[in-house]
């Protein structure tokens, strides 16, 4: 077992650093590397992020099913994904070195809080003799704090409690973490501040503790040596972080903004979509209307009213909830009101794997309704292009006056990454007209047809409150034009037809769909959604051993966008990669005769870079 | 501001251009014909009020308006008037529902949309049976009811509507019959001009699936003795000659009679619409037929604070403090750093 070595330090140069910060629930694992990201964004590097928690709020304490961890990738290249092998483990417990330890690197370094490595720990964790003490970790470079100790020696004159004092010790963490890859301590002591100025004890100790760890780094000589890695180079812009939740949020208003519209996001909690409405309801002064609902079933109800009546309306939601909204759906679509229902979507099926990621309600998304009941379909690809996802998706409703499912994931949309903030005078401009004047045809008759269409067979979105355009509306089989019920069998099929068409020439308002790598070649990698940032990088690596892969990453699920069939036919083989059994694979096959090849995970984890790469070498060695 | 009057409307201006297509002799006609008489004496304009509705044979109702309408899917009126009214609270929202669309599947949105207060009219069809699908039991069919789906009788217990929108702490609450019209007229007359979610359950007679459901409370010879119509301020009597009259005994009604003398109008129990404690309303809800005279009229008429304008304030108060908000200062938020 390699352990504690007492050397003098260098500092080695590093492109990018994976670490996971790993804990009890309680441990405050996700403040810790929120704050290490942060401070790395600050500095200059690219950052990606991977929160990863249990959905049981405090599962018992030191169980593996209580294990909440959170991955921090930064570098001063661009990155797309949180890391697929850990360089660096804080591990707060034996359950968290347990659940954790397999994704560690050959010889990464682990570092242990060894004071939480008690007889009862061990047990809880499974764990028959202390790791720490046999050869379990040989394969890695062990080094053992004793954080619960230090934090408690270094507090001992504050006037906190002992459970306050032994919550500082993530501070400890934090702190040693810092020193070791040269991150200022100023942006961590800035927050601290400011999070707890009301309670100057419980700052004085965080500060404190935070320090000690620093400290601690530079004065036990267990470390062989620091390390460094430099800004990236991100093309010039002012950034922030941003998780794709918060984008969500700030894509709705800002499309509301764009639209000349009030928007209202009717929502009923629900893992992981919730921050989404979270997000919104703080965005009162935009005049945004958030509603919580009694259920799923009101959250779109409410929405569909308030679209009806002029609002640009949203709704949100996951998997599960997406489900119980289909009826209603149905109703949007019959209706031909304008309406953006958010998917963050997550482990199924029911209630599934809640704080997991997963991309397998495609299809529910493409055909959950009852009936023949297109509709649009989008997906966001990074946390921060769920900003642009969200835009697009508002502009596509209220143009073509139809429901757009927007599709994110778990994945991006808690995990992090530094956003170029965009010029809002650069934003498009989303046209909405409503009718102020009768439609009638000189046909002599006086009134006004509700379902009378332009050349995109788009009826007009008449608002309650204008004179001479009373109308109804409602989920019964229409009449073209008049918009009364009719049971009649080929104006049923007319409708059915013209609904289909309506959001099939939807095609002509969207762009082509583009290509990473060469416009032909030996295999083209298809994806969709979070999966952006894994499949990129695979593609860049193989590419770079000069193989003939490119990548193309579909947004527009349906319809798609034009010159996608074409696009398919460049390439001698394809391969779709996505995190379900093969949905879009499924609907390529299906819709361009396309025999393409198949990645597939289910495991509630977003893919590994090295997982895509094999696959392609595999097919390419076909 | 124009000084012009609004045109006087009448109840053929509320009238739509589709043939409607309830049976013959269905209640809904007499329903139907007193709202589009109530309508015009609100001095509201045609294109500002909107008529939303869930499935059944009450939910065809907005096609026959003249206004803007929606009929929505089975339950959920009351959440689509939620958001109509939310978007644009300008309008005048009414809710029409049955006892099978309001009370079954839809009773999760009719609580919330009372103990929310919006100000949204509702009217509840009760015909205690599933016109649409031919005549299933409802959930406020009485017990042992025979039907197609219970031919051996219904075995659970009915909803009872006022109980339930009492419960849930309507601030508005009367019901009616639809052969009494001018006493329907009034209270949708009423519900109209309250200020806040109002809800009025109008006992509505099937005439093909449940005929005579309601005889009790719309036959001559019986309805008085088994009706008491309630009025704020006055004394609960009934009956054919006025000679009965509910009396409060402990926390229960009781009948009393006013004929022999030892009962005074003064002992009996006084309606008042406006207590802020619901109980009583709660318990004239559960003054049943046979049993109890089934009360008629308002029930309950209180202020109570509303959605819509405790949203309004919210986002009032947030622009005061925070100013109109500029999409660079969100994007802006938290730490920044230029590359």
């Amino acid at each position: 077992m390699t352990t504690q070595t007492k050397t003098p330090k260098s500092v080695e140069q590093r492109t990018d650093v994976t670490i996971r910060f790993a804990g009890d629930s309680g441990d405050g694992m996700q403040l810790t590397g929120t704050q290490f990201t942060r401070t790395s964004a600050i500095f200059g590097n690219d950052i990606s992020t991977f929160p990863d928690f249990p959905a049981e709020i405090r599962a018992p304490a030191g169980t593996l099913a209580g294990v909440s961890g959170f991955q921090v990738h930064f570098g001063s290249e661009e990155l797309h994904t949180p890391g697929d092998i850990v360089d660096t483990l804080v591990a707060f417990n034996p359950a968290a070195l347990k659940k954790n330890i397999d994704d560690v690197a050959e010889g990464g370094l682990v570092i242990v809080n060894e004071d939480s490595f008690g007889a009862t720990d061990l047990k809880k964790a499974g764990f028959a003799t202390n790791p720490l003490d046999d050869d379990t970790l040989s394969k890695y470079r062990l080094i053992r704090i004793p954080a619960t100790k230090l934090t408690k020696e270094a507090l001992k004159d504050s006037p906190l409690g002992a459970r306050a004092v032994d919550r500082c010790k993530n501070f400890f963490a934090l702190g040693l973490v810092s020193w070791l890859y040269g991150r200022p301590l100023e942006p961590v002591i800035d927050w601290i501040d400011k999070k707890f100025g009301k309670n100057p004890d419980v700052a004085d100790a965080n500060r404190a503790v935070l320090k000690v760890g620093h400290a601690y780094g530079e004065t036990c000589e267990y470390f062989e040596h620091t390390y460094r890695v430099d800004k990236a180079s991100l093309p010039a812009g002012k950034y922030r972080r941003i998780a794709g939740n918060d984008a969500t949020a700030l894509g709705f208003v800002a499309a509301a903004k764009l639209a000349g519209k009030e928007l209202f996001y009717g929502s009923y909690p629900i893992t992981p979509a919730s921050d989404v409405l979270h997000a919104l309801s703080r965005y009162k002064h935009f005049r945004v209307k958030t509603f919580q609902a009694e259920d799923e079933i009101a959250a779109i109800c409410s929405s569909i009213g308030a679209a009806f009546a002029g609002d640009l309306a949203t709704t949100g939601t996951s998997g599960p909830g997406l489900a119980l909204k289909g009826e209603a759906l149905g109703l949007a679509v019959m209706t031909e009101l304008p309406l953006v229902v958010l998917n963050v979507q997550r482990g199924g099926p029911s209630t599934g794997l809640p704080t997991k990621t997963e991309q397998a309600d495609l299809f529910q998304a493409m055909y959950g309704r009852n009936g023949e009941c297109p509709l649009i379909v989008i997906a966001a690809k990074s946390p921060s292009d769920c900003f642009d996802a969200a835009i697009e998706a508002c502009r596509l409703a209220v143009k073509h006056m139809t429901p757009v499912i927007l599709l994110t994931d778990g994945y991006i949309a808690n995990g992090e990454e530094p956003w170029s903030i965009p010029d809002v005078n650069k934003l498009p401009k989303i046209e909405v007209t409503h009718p102020t004047k009768i439609n009638t045809n000189g046909d002599g008759s006086e009134g006004f047809l509700p379902y009378k269409r332009d050349e995109n067979l788009v009826r007009p979105w008449a608002l309650p409150g204008t004179p001479t355009l009373q109308h109804r509306i409602g989920g019964l089989e229409k009449q073209d034009g008049t918009g009364n019920v009719n049971y009649e069998p080929l104006n049923h099929e007319h409708m059915i037809a013209t609904r289909a068409k309506k959001v099939a020439l939807v095609a002509k308002d969207i762009p082509d769909q583009v290509v990473e790598g060469p416009t032909e070649g030996d295999l083209l990698v298809v994806g969709w959604g979070g999966t952006y940032g894994a499949l990129k990088s695979a593609c860049e690596r193989v590419r770079g051993q000069g193989k003939k892969v490119a990548h193309c990453h579909v947004r527009h699920l349906n319809p798609f966008p034009s010159n996608f069939g074409d696009v398919l036919k460049r390439y001698k083989k394809v391969l779709v990669a996505e995190l379900n059994c093969g949905q879009l694979r499924f609907i390529l096959r299906a819709t361009y005769l396309v025999d393409a090849a198949a990645l597939n995970k289910v495991q509630g984890k977003p893919f590994l870079i090295s997982e895509v790469e094999n696959k392609i070498n595999e097919l390419l060695a076909k | 501001m124009s000084t012009e009057a609004l045109p006087q409307l009448t109840a053929k201006d509320f009238a739509s251009d589709q043939e409607i297509r309830w049976c013959p002799g269905c209640g809904d006609y007499a329903i139907l014909a007193q709202v589009k008489k109530v309508m015009p004496e609100l001095g509201i304009p045609l294109e500002k009020m909107v008529f939303v509705s869930g499935i059944g044979c009450s939910s065809r109702f907005p096609y026959y308006m003249n206004t803007y309408g929606f009929h929505s899917i089975h339950g959920r009126a009351p959440a689509v008037a939620t958001g109509v009214k939310l978007a644009n609270p300008e309008l005048t929202v009414f809710v029409v529902t049955g006892d099978g669309d309001g009370l079954s599947i839809g009773g999760n949105h009719l609580i919330h949309a009372i103990r929310r207060n919006l100000d949204v009219n509702i009217l509840l069809f009760n015909n205690r049976i599933y016109g649409l699908t031919k005549g299933q039991y409802s959930p406020t069919s009485e017990i042992g009811k025979k039907t197609k789906s219970t031919p051996m009788g219904s075995v659970d217990n009915p909803l009872h509507p006022l109980s339930i929108a009492i419960g849930a702490e309507a601030s508005f609450v009367a019901r009616t019959v639809d052969r009494n019209v001018q006493h329907m007229a009034q209270m949708i007359k009423r519900a109209a001009e309250h200020k806040g979610t109002s809800f009025i359950e109008i006992y509505q007679n099937c005439n093909i699936f449940n005929d005579g459901a309601f005889l009790f409370a719309t036959e001559k010879d019986q309805k008085d003795d088994t009706t008491v119509y309630i009025e704020h301020g006055k004394p609960m009597i009934f009956g054919k000659d006025n000679d009965k009259g509910i009396r409060l005994n402990g926390l229960e009604p009781e009948i009393v009679s006013l004929k022999d003398g030892t009962t005074k109008e003064d002992d009996l129990l006084f309606h008042d619409e406006k207590l802020a404690e619901p109980s009583l309303a709660y318990m004239l809800s559960r003054m049943r037929y046979p049993e109890f005279p089934e009360p008629m009229g308002v029930l309950r008429c209180v202020d109570q604070p509303l959605f819509e304008l405790g949203m309004q304030k919210q986002i009032d108060d947030a622009i005061k403090a925070k100013g109109p908000g500029k999409l660079e200062d969100i994007l802006l938020e938290g730490d920044t750093w230029d590359v």
